[in-house]
C-alpha cells in the first residue's frame, strides 16, 4: 500500500502450497467444464463459490456465475432477493477475506447491485471497513461513486465524506481527487451554496492550507492547491488574445520592387507581398474550433468577403488551434491609390466557435484596421536578394526616428474591447491572498514553485501590459534551479516564459531588443527590423501572441530543444536558431506552417546527434502520424546517397518554397551528402551554408 | 480493634522463600515475578482489598482509607522491632455536596487512590503486562483526546500528530508548520538513532548522514536543556509549552531552573516525545497515547496478584504483621508473626512503604543494621496534591475520556508544577451513568503550595456550588444551559508524601 512497503507472504510449506495449487487447477477445470456444459446446479455453484474464496482473480469464475444468476432468475423470478444476496455476500468475502483489489469481485458486485434488487445500505458499511484498512484502494473510491450514484446520495454529504477522510490522513490524495470532482459538479449546477465560485474557492484555498502548512512535503494538497489555482485563474470559455493586423493598425502593403522612403512609416507596419495576398491572424487564449468564414467576418470597405479561407496552425491536422489565419487578397485593389482600404473583422457575432471542451465564445470581438498597398508595376524580379548574415555587426540597436512612439506594435496588439468582461478582481485579491501566506513557505522548494506561480497568475490577471512581479518570478526560478537540479529543466522552462513575458509586457524593454539590420558590406537599405532574443538561455519559446508582427527574429545561442508555438508568427521571413540544443528535423515541425521564411539558420544544434530521436515521443504530433505522400525515395535519390534517413529534412523544408538561404553546418546530420540531398529537394535555395 | 474479624485459619506452610506485605503495585509486581521464578512466596495485606494505596475503591471505602492513613497508629510499646504504619495522607480536605444521591450511588464507584493515572501505550510497563499474561485480566479504553487549559477555563487540544494539527483550530498556520517540521526532525532523529544502535552504520549511511545536517539532533543539543533547545528550533512560546507539559509530561517550570527539580535534556525530552508517538499508533482500537483500565487502576495491581496466584502464590487479607521475628542468636531477620498470632517463617521480606520498621534503636554500628539489609526510606522527595471530584457533564460535551494539562503560570503567576486532570466517564465502570471523576495531580513542595494549585484548576474546570447562597448558584445553572461547566457532586483533597526507596549498602 502506499508508501508501505508490501511484505512479501510468509513462505509456506512446499508442499503445502503446492497441493493449494493443485486444489485450484482442479476447481477451475471442472469449473470451466460446468461452465461449457451450462450446469447450473447447487453442487456446480458451490463448487465456483469454493474456488472464487481461494483465487477472486479468476474472472470466468465470475461471468459464470452471473449466466447462473441470470439462468435462475429465467426460471424463478420470485427468487430474486435470496439469488442476488447470496453473490452478494461470496463478493464481500472474496474482497474482505481474500483481496481487496480483485477486479472481478468489485465488478460482480456493481454487477448485481446494479439490478435493483438489493439493499444499498450495507455498500456504505462495506466501503467503510476497506477504506479504513487501506483509505487510497481505487476500486473502494470508484465502487463509492457508483453507489453513491444508485443511492442518489446527495453530494454534499459526499463532500463531508472526503472531508472526514481528508482529516484522517491528509495524504489521502484519493479523497482530496474526489472533492475537487465533487465540487466541479456542485458549481457546474450552481447548488445555492456553491453558486458563488469565489466564496467556494475561497473556503477551499483555506482547507487545503490548513494541510499545505501542517506538513508542506505532502504532495496530495499541493495537487489540489493546484487544481484550485486552475479553477480561479481559466476562464471557461475562449477569448481573443491579439491579432495581426492589431485593432487601429495602418498597414502599408508593399507590392513588388516598391520602395519606400523609410522616413515616414513605421516598418512594423510594412509587409511586403509580391502577390498582394496580406495575412490575417488571430491569436486566442486556448485552443478553438469552427473559425471560418460564417463566424468570422471580414469586409473590405463596403464589401463583405465571403472567400476568406481560415486555416488553423497547429502541429496536428487537427481543427483545433489557438491560432488561425486567413490570406486577405489585395491583388484587385487599384495600384497607387491614395486612399486606404478600410477592413473589419468581427469576431464570434454567430455562434459556432467552441474551445475544445465544448464552451462556447460568448465575446463577440470587433478589429478594424486599414491597408494601404503601394505597388510598383514591376514585378521584382529577385534582384534585391542578398545574403543575409548574422553576425553582430549588422545589427544596431534600433532607434526610431519617430517621436511618436504609439506605433509600437504593443499598443496595437492588446485587445480592448467593450464586450470584455471587465477583469473580475476576485480572482486577483484570491490569488493576493495564497500570495501572503504562502510567502511564509518559501525556505522549501515546492513553496517557492507555489509562490512563482501564483505571482504568475497573479500578474496575468491584474493586467496583460504590464508584470509588476517579473523579477521576482524570475529570482524563484533561477534559485529553484539551483536548489533542485532534478528539476531544472522544468523550471528553466518556466524562466524563460517568465523572462520573455517580462521583455515583451513593456514597450521599452522590448525595444531595448528591436536591432536594424544594416549590411555593412552592401549599401542596400532593405528596412529590416529584427527582434534579437539571442543568447538569453531560453528553452522554451512564450509570449508569442505579443510578436505576431515579428519578420526577422534572432533566436541563436539559447537552449532551445523545441520550437513549438513558433507557427503563430506568420510574417516570419528571416529566423536564426543558430546554436541551440534542436535535436532533430521533428523538433523544428512548427517551421512546415511558415511558408513566408526565406532565410534559416539552424546551423550548430545536435540534429542527427542522437540516435534515438527523443521529441518524438514528446511532439504533440509525431511526423510519422502525418506523412504526406510526395515524400518518394526514387524521385529525390541522388547518386549513390541513401536518402531514406532525411525523410523528417523534407518533411520540414520542402513546404519551405521561398527559402533561399539556409544554413546547417555544425550539425551531426550536415555532411555532404545532405547538402547534395537539400540542393535537390529545395530549388529555390541560393546560399547553402554561406555558399552559393 | 481485630475483634470484628473472623478468626484466622492458620497459614500452612510456615515457611516460605518470600514474604511480601502489601499489595501495592510494586510489591504485586515482585510477588509475581517471585512465584513465576518458581520461589514460594506468601502475599499479605492487612486490608480486605487488594491494591494497598494503588487501589481502587468505593466511596464511603475511599473516605475511610483516607481518613485511617492521614493519621499515625497508636504506637505499641516494641518488644522487637515491629512493623507500624506510616501516615501517607494528610490535609484531607472532603466537601460532599450531594450527600443523598451519592450514598444512594455510594457502591457504584471506583475511585483511584493513586489518581489521575494513565499508562502509554507504548510504556514497558504494557510490555510487562502482556509479557506476563497479566493482561488477560484486563481491558483497556483509550483516552480520548488531551487539552492544554488555561486559568480562563479555556481548553486546547493538543496537536500531537499531524491530523490533529491539520484539524487544529487554535495554531496559526506558521506554527503549525513549525510544530510539525520540529516532530519531522525528531522523527528523522530517532530513526537515524535506531539505524545506528541496530549498528547498520555502514559507508553508504555515513554519505547519506553528511548529505543532510537536520538529520539529527547533535550531541551538544542533546546535552542542553530541552526547553533552551525548543528555544534554540523558534518555537512560539505556545508550542513550548504544549511539547513540555502536555507531551514530554514535565513536572516542574523548565524555565525557573531554580525551583525545576526535574530539568529535562533534549535527550529525554526527545525519549519522552518518542514514548508519546509510538504509543499513538501502537494499538488500533486506541486513538490517543494513552490508556486506563476498566474498573479503575486498582486492576493492575489485582492483576499481577492473579498471575502469581496463579503461579503457586498464597494470600491473605486482612491480615496485619504485627512484628518482625529476629534470630536471638545474631539479631537478623527470620520472620514475621501475624496479627493471628501465628508465625511465619522466610529468609527474604518484603514490605511496602507505607510500614516503617520500628526497632530499637539502630545505629549504623549496631550489628541489626547490618543484618537487616532491607529497603529502607531514603528521603521525602517531596509532595503530591492529589484531587478526586465526582461530576456530572463531561468537560467537553463529545469527549467522555479526556486529559487536561494545567502548564506552569498557566493558572497563576506563581504556579510552579504542571497540574494534570484526567477525566473519566462511568462508560469505564468507575461511576455512576451521568457522573464523571476528574482525577488531579500536581507535585509541590508544601501543602499549601499544592492545594493552591489543585482548587485553581478544580475552579477552572468546573462549577462549584455555592452552598450560601443556592438561588444565586442555581441561578447561574440556568442561565448558562447545556454549556455550563460541570458541576461538583463531591470532592477529595490531599496530600501524598512522595518516597524514594532504596536499598541501603
Amino acid at each position: 500500500m502506499h508508501g508501505r512497503p508490501r511484505k512479501s507472504s510468509k513462505p509456506e510449506d512446499p508442499a503445502a502450497e503446492a497441493a493449494k495449487a493443485q486444489l485450484i487447477r482442479d476447481l477451475q477445470s471442472q469449473l470451466l467444464a460446468n461452465h461449457h456444459n451450462k450446469i447450473y446446479t447447487k453442487e456446480a455453484l458451490d463448487l465456483s463459490a469454493e474456488l472464487l474464496s481461494k483465487n477472486p482473480e479468476f474472472y470466468t469464475a465470475w461471468n459464470y456465475r452471473k449466466l447462473a444468476v441470470q439462468h435462475a432468475l429465467d426460471s424463478d423470478p420470485d427468487s430474486a432477493d435470496s439469488v442476488l444476496a447470496v453473490e452478494l455476500q461470496l463478493a464481500q468475502r472474496a474482497l474482505v477475506k481474500t483481496n481487496a483489489k480483485a477486479y472481478g469481485a468489485w465488478h460482480h458486485r456493481r454487477w448485481v447491485l446494479s439490478k435493483g434488487h438489493s439493499s444499498l445500505d450495507e455498500e456504505l458499511r462495506l466501503l467503510d471497513e476497506l477504506q479504513k484498512r487501506d483509505e487510497r484502494n481505487f476500486h473502494a473510491w470508484n465502487h463509492r461513486r457508483f453507489v453513491v450514484a444508485l443511492m442518489n446520495r446527495s453530494d454534499e454529504d459526499e463532500l463531508e465524506h472526503t472531508k472526514n477522510m481528508i482529516e484522517k490522513t491528509i495524504s489521502n490524495y484519493s479523497a482530496w481527487h474526489n472533492r475537487s470532482v465533487i465540487l466541479s459538479n456542485l458549481m457546474k449546477k450552481k447548488v445555492q451554496e456553491f453558486s458563488q465560485k469565489d466564496q467556494v474557492l475561497a473556503r477551499e484555498y483555506e482547507f487545503v492550507r490548513e494541510a499545505l502548512f501542517t506538513d508542506e512535503e505532502d504532495q496530495s494538497g499541493w495537487f489540489y492547491h493546484l487544481w484550485l489555482l486552475d479553477q480561479t485563474v481559466k476562464s471557461e470559455s475562449p477569448l481573443l488574445v491579439s491579432s495581426w493586423p492589431g485593432h487601429g493598425a495602418e498597414v502599408i502593403l508593399l507590392r513588388g520592387s516598391y520602395s519606400l522612403d523609410g522616413s515616414f512609416a513605421s516598418p512594423f507596419n510594412i509587409y511586403k507581398s509580391d502577390s498582394g495576398m496580406l495575412p490575417l491572424i488571430l491569436y486566442f487564449n486556448q485552443a478553438v474550433k469552427g473559425v471560418s468564414s460564417t463566424t468570422v467576418t471580414v469586409s473590405l470597405g463596403p464589401n463583405v468577403n465571403k472567400d476568406v479561407v481560415w486555416k488553423p496552425l497547429s502541429a496536428a491536422n487537427s481543427h483545433v488551434a489557438r491560432v488561425w489565419v486567413a490570406q486577405l487578397s489585395f491583388a484587385d485593389v487599384e495600384l497607387q491609390s491614395l486612399e486606404a482600404c478600410s477592413v473589419e473583422v468581427t469576431i464570434g457575432e454567430s455562434s459556432g466557435i467552441f474551445s475544445s471542451s465544448g464552451c462556447h465564445y460568448s465575446h463577440p470581438s470587433r478589429l478594424a484596421f486599414s491597408v494601404n498597398v503601394k505597388a510598383s508595376r514591376t514585378e521584382s524580379g529577385g534582384s534585391d536578394l542578398e545574403h543575409i548574415s548574422w553576425g553582430n555587426e549588422n545589427f544596431h540597436l534600433w532607434k526610431p526616428h519617430n517621436l511618436d512612439l504609439n506605433f509600437v506594435p504593443i499598443d496595437q496588439l492588446s485587445i480592448k474591447d467593450a464586450h470584455e468582461q471587465a477583469p473580475s478582481t476576485w480572482q486577483a485579491e484570491i490569488i493576493a491572498e495564497e500570495i501572503k501566506h504562502f510567502r511564509d513557505l518559501l525556505d522549501c522548494k515546492i513553496g517557492k514553485l507555489t509562490v512563482a506561480r501564483l505571482l504568475t497568475a497573479h500578474d496575468a490577471l491584474i493586467s496583460s501590459g504590464t508584470s509588476v512581479h517579473s523579477e521576482e518570478i524570475l529570482r524563484l526560478y533561477g534559485n529553484l534551479m539551483k536548489v533542485d537540479p532534478t528539476h531544472s529543466l522544468y523550471y528553466k522552462d518556466e524562466h524563460s516564459l517568465a523572462l520573455l513575458n517580462q521583455l515583451t509586457s513593456r514597450r521599452e524593454s522590448l525595444l531595448n531588443h528591436c536591432f536594424q539590420y544594416v549590411d555593412s558590406a552592401s549599401s542596400n537599405d532593405n528596412n529590416l527590423i529584427c527582434l534579437r532574443l539571442n543568447n538569453l538561455s531560453l528553452s522554451r519559446l512564450g509570449s508569442l501572441e505579443k510578436l505576431l508582427w515579428v519578420e526577422m527574429l534572432d533566436l541563436s545561442n539559447n537552449e532551445l530543444q523545441s520550437i513549438e508555438g513558433l507557427e503563430a508568427l506568420q510574417l516570419l521571413s528571416h529566423l536564426s536558431l543558430s546554436k541551440n540544443k534542436l535535436g532533430s528535423f521533428t523538433a523544428l515541425a512548427p517551421l512546415r506552417q511558415l511558408k513566408a521564411v526565406k532565410v534559416l539558420d539552424i546551423s550548430y544544434n545536435e540534429i542527427g546527434a542522437h540516435s534515438i530521436d527523443t521529441t518524438r515521443y514528446l511532439c504533440s504530433s509525431p511526423l510519422s502520424h502525418s506523412i504526406e505522400s510526395d515524400w518518394d525515395c526514387k524521385e529525390i535519390a541522388t547518386d549513390g546517397v541513401n536518402v531514406a534517413n532525411y525523410w523528417e529534412a523534407f518533411f520540414v523544408l520542402k513546404p519551405l518554397k521561398n527559402l533561399t538561404q539556409l544554413d546547417v553546418v555544425g550539425n551531426a546530420i550536415a555532411d555532404e551528402n545532405f547538402r547534395l540531398f537539400l540542393a535537390k529537394v529545395l530549388p529555390s535555395l541560393k546560399w547553402l551554408d554561406g555558399g552559393s | 480493634m481485630s475483634d470484628g474479624l473472623p478468626p484466622y485459619p492458620p497459614i500452612d506452610p510456615t515457611t516460605f522463600d518470600l514474604i511480601v506485605i502489601g499489595t501495592g503495585l510494586p510489591e504485586s509486581l515482585i510477588a509475581a515475578a517471585a512465584s513465576a521464578a518458581g520461589k514460594t512466596v506468601v502475599h499479605l495485606d492487612p486490608n480486605p482489598f487488594y491494591g494497598s494505596h494503588f487501589s481502587s475503591l468505593s466511596l464511603p471505602e475511599l473516605t475511610s482509607f483516607l481518613n485511617t492513613h492521614s493519621t499515625p497508629p497508636p504506637n505499641p510499646a516494641p518488644p522487637f522491632p515491629s512493623l507500624a504504619a506510616r501516615p501517607l495522607y494528610s490535609d484531607v480536605e472532603i466537601s460532599d455536596f450531594a450527600p443523598e444521591l451519592l450514598r444512594s450511588h455510594s457502591r457504584e464507584f471506583n475511585l483511584d487512590l493513586s489518581g489521575p493515572r494513565a499508562l502509554f501505550c507504548a510504556d514497558k510497563s504494557i510490555d510487562l503486562l502482556l509479557k506476563s499474561g497479566a493482561s488477560q485480566y484486563l481491558e483497556f479504553k483509550s483516552v480520548e483526546a488531551s487539552f492544554v487549559g488555561d486559568g480562563d477555563g479555556n481548553l486546547w487540544s493538543v496537536p500531537d500528530s499531524r491530523a490533529a494539527i491539520f484539524k487544529d483550530k487554535s495554531l496559526s498556520l506558521r506554527e503549525k508548520n513549525q510544530l510539525m517540521r520540529f516532530f519531522k526532525l525528531v522523527q528523522r532523529h530517532l530513526s537515524y538513532k535506531e539505524k545506528k544502535d541496530n549498528g547498520g552504520g555502514g559507508e553508504e549511511e555515513e554519505e547519506e548522514e553528511e548529505e543532510d545536517e537536520n538529520a539529527r539532533v547533535s550531541e551538544e543539543d542533546l546535552e542542553m536543556p530541552f526547553f533552551e533547545f525548543l528555544t534554540k528550533m523558534r518555537l512560539p512560546d505556545k508550542i513550548k509549552s504544549i511539547i513540555l507539559y502536555a507531551i514530554a509530561m514535565a513536572d516542574y517550570d523548565q524555565e525557573n531552573t531554580e525551583v525545576c527539580k526535574d530539568l529535562l535534556r533534549t535527550r529525554e525530552g526527545i525519549d519522552r516525545l518518542a514514548l508519546y508517538q509510538s504509543s499513538m499508533g501502537r494499538f488500533k482500537n486506541a486513538a490517543g497515547a494513552l490508556i486506563y483500565p476498566i474498573y479503575g487502576q486498582g486492576e493492575l495491581p489485582q492483576a499481577f496478584c492473579r498471575r502469581a496466584a496463579v503461579k503457586g502464590c498464597i494470600y491473605v487479607l486482612r491480615m496485619p504483621v504485627i512484628s518482625l521475628l529476629t534470630d536471638e542468636s545474631n539479631g537478623s531477620y527470620k520472620g514475621v508473626r501475624l496479627a493471628s498470632g501465628q508465625d511465619i517463617f522466610s529468609p527474604k521480606l518484603v514490605v511496602d512503604p507505607s510500614f516503617v520498621v520500628l526497632s530499637v534503636e539502630t545505629s549504623p554500628l549496631d550489628p541489626m543494621h547490618e543484618q537487616f539489609r532491607c529497603l529502607t526510606v531514603r528521603d521525602v522527595k517531596g509532595k503530591v496534591a492529589r484531587g478526586i471530584c465526582i461530576t456530572r457533564r463531561s468537560l467537553k460535551p463529545d469527549v467522555s475520556n479526556v486529559l487536561v494539562i494545567y502548564p506552569p503560570r498557566s493558572l497563576y503567576p506563581e504556579q510552579m508544577t504542571s497540574v494534570r486532570a484526567l477525566q473519566i466517564s462511568s462508560k469505564l465502570a468507575v461511576c455512576p451513568e451521568g457522573m464523571f471523576v476528574l482525577y488531579l495531580s500536581t507535585v509541590c513542595d508544601n501543602i499549601d503550595q499544592g492545594k493552591r494549585s489543585l482548587k485553581a484548576a478544580i475552579n477552572a474546570l468546573v462549577t462549584l456550588p455555592d452552598s450560601e447562597s443556592p438561588e444565586n448558584s442555581s441561578k447561574i445553572q440556568s442561565g448558562i444551559g447545556e454549556e455550563a461547566e460541570p458541576t461538583l457532586l463531591w470532592s477529595g483533597l490531599y496530600i501524598q508524601e512522595l518516597t524514594m526507596a532504596s536499598l541501603s549498602s
